[in-house]
């Protein structure tokens, strides 16, 4: 670049260009190596530790086991990998029909509420405004609020719609119970997103199509929807990787130990902080890392999805 | 971080000429009563012995408890002397605490329940001394066992069920809800001590024997979890699932359940002022199995000394006074700890306070250890495969015979290389 | 409009239709907050009533004044003040310098800078876990404010880095360069140019930040065990144990850890929604 450039610039322009490289360096050191501390050198640890067979506590004491942490059979037929245990496969099921479904519902409802919310009525400024509560309420919250409404002896939902059934006693109910809190608290964060969206859009267009005499149902599928694609699928990958992600939801409400076969973070977390096991539970996180890392690939090249 | 410490410590050498006085910091509870009476019994000793007691306040669950200790020792850390551990944590912390072996009395170590002492020693090492223990009761309601014309606690689990139903069916037409038996049926360590008291009451073993062998996968063990199976969505509420200890006394002491599983602490709670079925309630040993003997399985809590600690002679001192019959006794008496020292069981003013501790010595006696000795560090791991094994039973996703099938294989994979 | 002429029993079926789903949205959005709010000024007695009786049952200040006795409580709620202003400044200090030279300076390796960036916004806490749970560890932070700060800059440094970024970028350059000219440091530019202008980005991205910090469990869950924040205090709320639930107890903290971000939020409402779609739409 440089070289080009001094062949019509002036010798001074590329010793300003070259002091501004070198001030921007200084300007980015703190974030670099905050991100190298916190996300880099923890991440190299996770990768270094799957490999060993290492206590929390004394992660100096280790042993190594090549990739034994992920797949391993012992003389006597005993598997010892993580990817052998059917309650790893439970969790990782689990978490993926817990986004799929959760994500599905979210978008849905969210452009229901993005389309009410974009026409003019009386009242308006007010579901505005109320969209932004479920959205503020902390996750561990909402998660309590709900435990609560499920509960089968004082609950709204638990005794008052469904006459004392204990939805979270069952690990097969609980699952769906989850999924109703998860699309409560962020059906509103998608509605902002796609209502962001459809303000954009240029209102002449519609008025044309109206004196076309498209009906709205028409309008929506062939207008609205393929203009909010770009919003709309950035909207979809960073929810999908929120609800990858669940933990807080689960723990709060079934306990850590039931989490786990709900969640593959709870499943990791409870290797790695409750069992002490540094590097077993190193290796699932690894494998979490992957798994989401390769449905992000799969998300942007598949949808062509731009960042920027 | 270090030096400074050090400084300290020569200066209060200096101060007091001699390292006689010292200061001990000591681990307990943080909340109410149980924190009141650990201050109470420090202060005691410090006055007594012209030491301090420094009172570290630990946090309210047991987990975070076990994971700020496996820090601090891990970081061989000084800055406590004295831990409170949970009768299953031996195994798992016996490298980091003085063996007490020969520096306590032995005559003192011996008037303890054999049991709990048994599993304080780990490997010849004893780790920590009994402090107070724990079992699991059946609480009754004696009203509604007169009303409905029993005369005494159920003494198996049938029975158990027959009168939880016939009760819960008559009051369920005043009071919709009523619920027969309640207990620990989430997914947790509770439910770990729950069900091992039906697997050991049924004549099915201890999960894990004492050679480390793994004895779950028999026929008796499967019957006992059929057997609470059964009891889900009957004589218990659906919900029942999802109890910890709390929530179980909660519904028992508003006057919603005839039966309770239950440790004693629910007991002075529901002598309480605000109790509602203050008066009426009665205590038993759990039931047994067909063919099988009441269990229950054994908790409470010990005091042991830190290896890093700076002050070890009057650290054990401290763990001596505390673990004493003195002050066993005042917190029986106040606070409804049971002491791990039989003679106490006889004590006039114990029994006046508490008048089941006597009928009830020897389910204290008998308690059922979990197989935390031979499983050692990860017996954490063990309890979750079980405890998820049962709640699966408990759910219907499994028969008692799949479930324990499976959780052979699961504790064999735990096992891996070995305890 | 046409309909109203045409078919004016369809157009007010419409309208009626859409009144129904308005009133539906609304009560879906609200009626689990309500609810809570509710049960937090209702005794624990009266937790058993029938819905009905429960809404006109006395209503009680005893559960707050219960909550503000207990002391994890309270500490939780400074404990997780200290850690979401201090993990929100660091971000905000180190996000503006990164986002200005990212913005406005040409350097080599500047968009792979950004890529690591948003790679880093997108990881799974959980990846991170055991290695900041060690580092935390060596570095005597464990149970301490501190580590939690330095856990919680894996998410906010990238989220500030991404939102200032975007920013900068729109901001007129005339400005800048009349700095330069005077011969103003890149560092003199930013604090006496730039920040004016960009507050109200700032604002924003802070008051998100602070937001995520506020509601983080995970990390305060796994690296403290005595001084905890607050979402961790609730999911383990534990009353007095003389009471039979202590869900009025739990509630009444969850609305007192909800209400001043409520509030925030519907304050700062236009700033949050922009900071959003920058946020997500952009990154």
């Amino acid at each position: 670049m440089t070289t080009i450039k001094t062949t019509a610039a002036p010798v001074r322009q590329r010793g300003i260009e070259a002091a501004r490289a070198r001030q921007a360096i200084w300007l980015i050191l703190p974030t670099m190596i905050a991100i190298v501390l916190v996300a880099g050198y923890p991440l190299y640890r996770t990768i270094f530790f799957s490999m060993f067979d290492a206590n929390l506590t004394s992660p100096d004491q280790r042993t190594f086991l090549g990739l034994g942490n992920f797949w391993f059979t012992t003389d006597e037929g005993v598997a010892l990998g993580f990817l052998q245990d059917p309650k790893w496969w439970g969790a990782v099921s689990n978490t993926l029909l817990f986004t799929v479904v959760s994500v599905f519902l979210e978008t849905v409802f969210g452009m229901i509420i993005a389309l009410v919310v974009n026409s003019a009525f009386p009242g308006r400024a007010f579901l505005r405004t109320a969209m932004l509560v479920p959205w503020a309420i902390p996750t561990v919250v909402s998660a309590q609020m709900w435990a609560y409404m499920y509960n089968d002896s004082f609950g709204l939902i638990g005794r008052g719609l469904l006459g004392g059934t204990a939805l979270l006693a069952n690990p097969t109910s609980s699952i769906w119970a989850m999924i109703a809190v998860d699309v409560w608290k962020t059906t509103s964060f998608m509605a902002l997103l796609i209502l962001a969206g459809l303000q954009s859009l240029p209102s002449d267009m519609y008025e044309a199509a109206d004196m076309d005499g498209a009906s709205k149902w028409t309008q929506f599928w062939r207008m609205t929807l393929p203009l909010l694609r770009p919003a709309l699928l950035v909207a979809l990958v960073f929810r999908s990787l929120d609800a990858l992600r669940v933990f807080d939801i689960m723990s709060v409400m079934v306990g850590n130990v039931s989490a786990a076969r709900l969640s593959m973070t709870a499943y990791a977390r409870q290797a790695l902080i409750d069992n002490q096991l540094l590097g077993l539970g190193s290796a699932v996180s690894i494998a979490i890392f992957i798994i989401i890392m390769v449905i992000v690939v799969v998300y942007v090249t598949a949808f062509r999805v731009k960042f920027d | 971080m270090k030096k400074p410490a050090m400084l300290l410590a020569l200066t209060t050498v200096a101060a007091f000429g001699s390292a006689q006085a010292v200061t001990v910091t000591l681990a307990c509870g943080s909340v109410g009563q149980e924190l009141q009476l650990c201050k109470d019994g420090a202060a005691r000793w410090a006055k007594k012995t012209g030491n301090t007691v420094k009172v570290f306040e630990s946090p309210n669950l047991t987990n975070d408890r076990l994971g700020l200790y496996q820090q601090q020792l891990a970081a061989k850390s000084s800055d406590i002397d004295v831990y409170q551990l949970d009768v299953v944590w031996p195994g798992l912390l016996s490298q980091h605490f003085v063996d007490l072996k020969g520096k306590i009395p032995a005559a003192e170590v011996n008037a303890n329940f054999k049991g709990i002492i048994a599993a304080d020693t780990v490997n010849g090492k004893l780790v920590a001394m009994p402090w107070f223990t724990d079992a699991g009761l059946l609480y009754y309601r004696t009203d509604l066992m007169k009303k409905y014309g029993y005369s005494a606690a159920p003494k198996t689990w049938a029975e158990l069920a027959a009168m939880a139903s016939k009760i819960q069916a008559g009051e369920q037409k005043t009071n919709k809800a009523f619920a027969g038996y309640v207990f620990q049926g989430k997914n947790y360590e509770g439910l770990t001590c729950d069900a091992l008291e039906w697997v050991a009451s049924f004549g099915g073993g201890a999960i894990v024997d004492d050679a480390g062998k793994i004895t779950i996968n028999n026929p008796r063990a499967a019957a006992a979890l059929n057997a609470a199976a059964s009891w889900v969505g009957t004589v218990s509420p659906k919900g029942v699932t999802t109890y910890d200890e709390e929530p179980a006394r909660g519904i028992f002491q508003s006057g919603n359940a005839a039966f309770m599983r239950n440790w004693p602490y629910a007991w002075a709670l529901g002598q309480g002022e605000d109790s509602k079925v203050k008066g009426n309630i009665g205590v038993a040993p759990l039931p047994a199995g067909p063919g099988g003997s009441p269990a229950a399985t054994l908790g409470g809590w010990q005091l042991g000394v830190s290896m890093y600690s700076k002050n070890q002679a009057a650290s054990i001192e401290l763990v001596r006074y505390l673990t004493g019959p003195a002050e066993q006794k005042i917190r029986a008496i106040e606070g409804a700890y049971n002491p791990t020292i039989s003679a106490l069981y006889q004590d006039k003013d114990i029994l006046k306070a508490n008048p089941f501790f006597g009928s009830l010595l020897s389910v204290f006696t008998n308690a059922v250890a979990r197989p935390s000795g031979p499983t050692k560090g990860k017996y954490n791991q063990v309890s979750q495969a079980f405890s998820t094994a049962v709640s699966d039973v408990l759910n219907k996703k499994m028969t008692g015979t799949a479930a324990v099938a499976q959780l052979s294989t699961d504790l064999a994979r735990i096992k891996g290389r070995g305890w | 409009m046409y309909l109203k002429r045409t078919n004016p029993t369809l157009y007010y079926l419409q309208r009626v239709g859409f009144y129904v789903l308005v009133v539906v949205i609304t009560l879906y959005l609200l009626v689990p907050f309500l609810w809570a709010v509710l049960t937090s000024f209702r005794k624990a007695g009266d937790l058993f009533l029938q819905p009905l009786q429960f809404m006109t049952a006395p209503s009680t200040l005893g559960n707050y004044a219960d909550v503000f006795a207990n002391p994890n409580f309270r500490l939780g709620l400074l404990y997780s003040l200290i850690t979401a202003v201090g993990a929100v400044a660091i971000a905000l200090l180190f996000g503006s310098f990164a986002a200005y030279a990212l913005g406005r300076f040409k350097f080599k390796f500047k968009s792979a800078i950004l890529y690591i960036v948003l790679a880093v916004s997108v990881f799974p806490q959980i990846a991170v876990l055991g290695g900041l749970y060690t580092l935390i560890n060596s570095l005597n932070l464990y149970n301490n404010p501190g580590g939690l700060i330095l856990s919680y800059l894996i998410f906010t440094i990238p989220f500030t880095v991404w939102v200032l970024t975007s920013f900068v970028r729109d901001i007129p350059g005339e400005l800048e360069e009349a700095a330069l000219v005077d011969g103003a440091s890149p560092l003199q530019t930013l604090f006496r140019v730039l920040f004016p202008v960009m507050m109200p980005a700032l604002v924003t991205t802070g008051l998100l930040a602070f937001i995520n910090a506020w509601n983080e469990y995970l990390f305060a869950l796994t690296f403290t065990s005595t001084k905890r924040t607050v979402p961790v205090v609730i999911a383990n709320y534990s009353g007095a144990t003389q009471f039979d639930q202590p869900w009025g107890q739990i509630m009444a903290a969850s609305i007192v850890v909800t209400v001043p971000l409520i509030i925030l939020v519907l304050v700062f409402q236009r700033n949050i929604v922009s900071g959003l779609t920058a946020g997500a739409v952009k990154g």
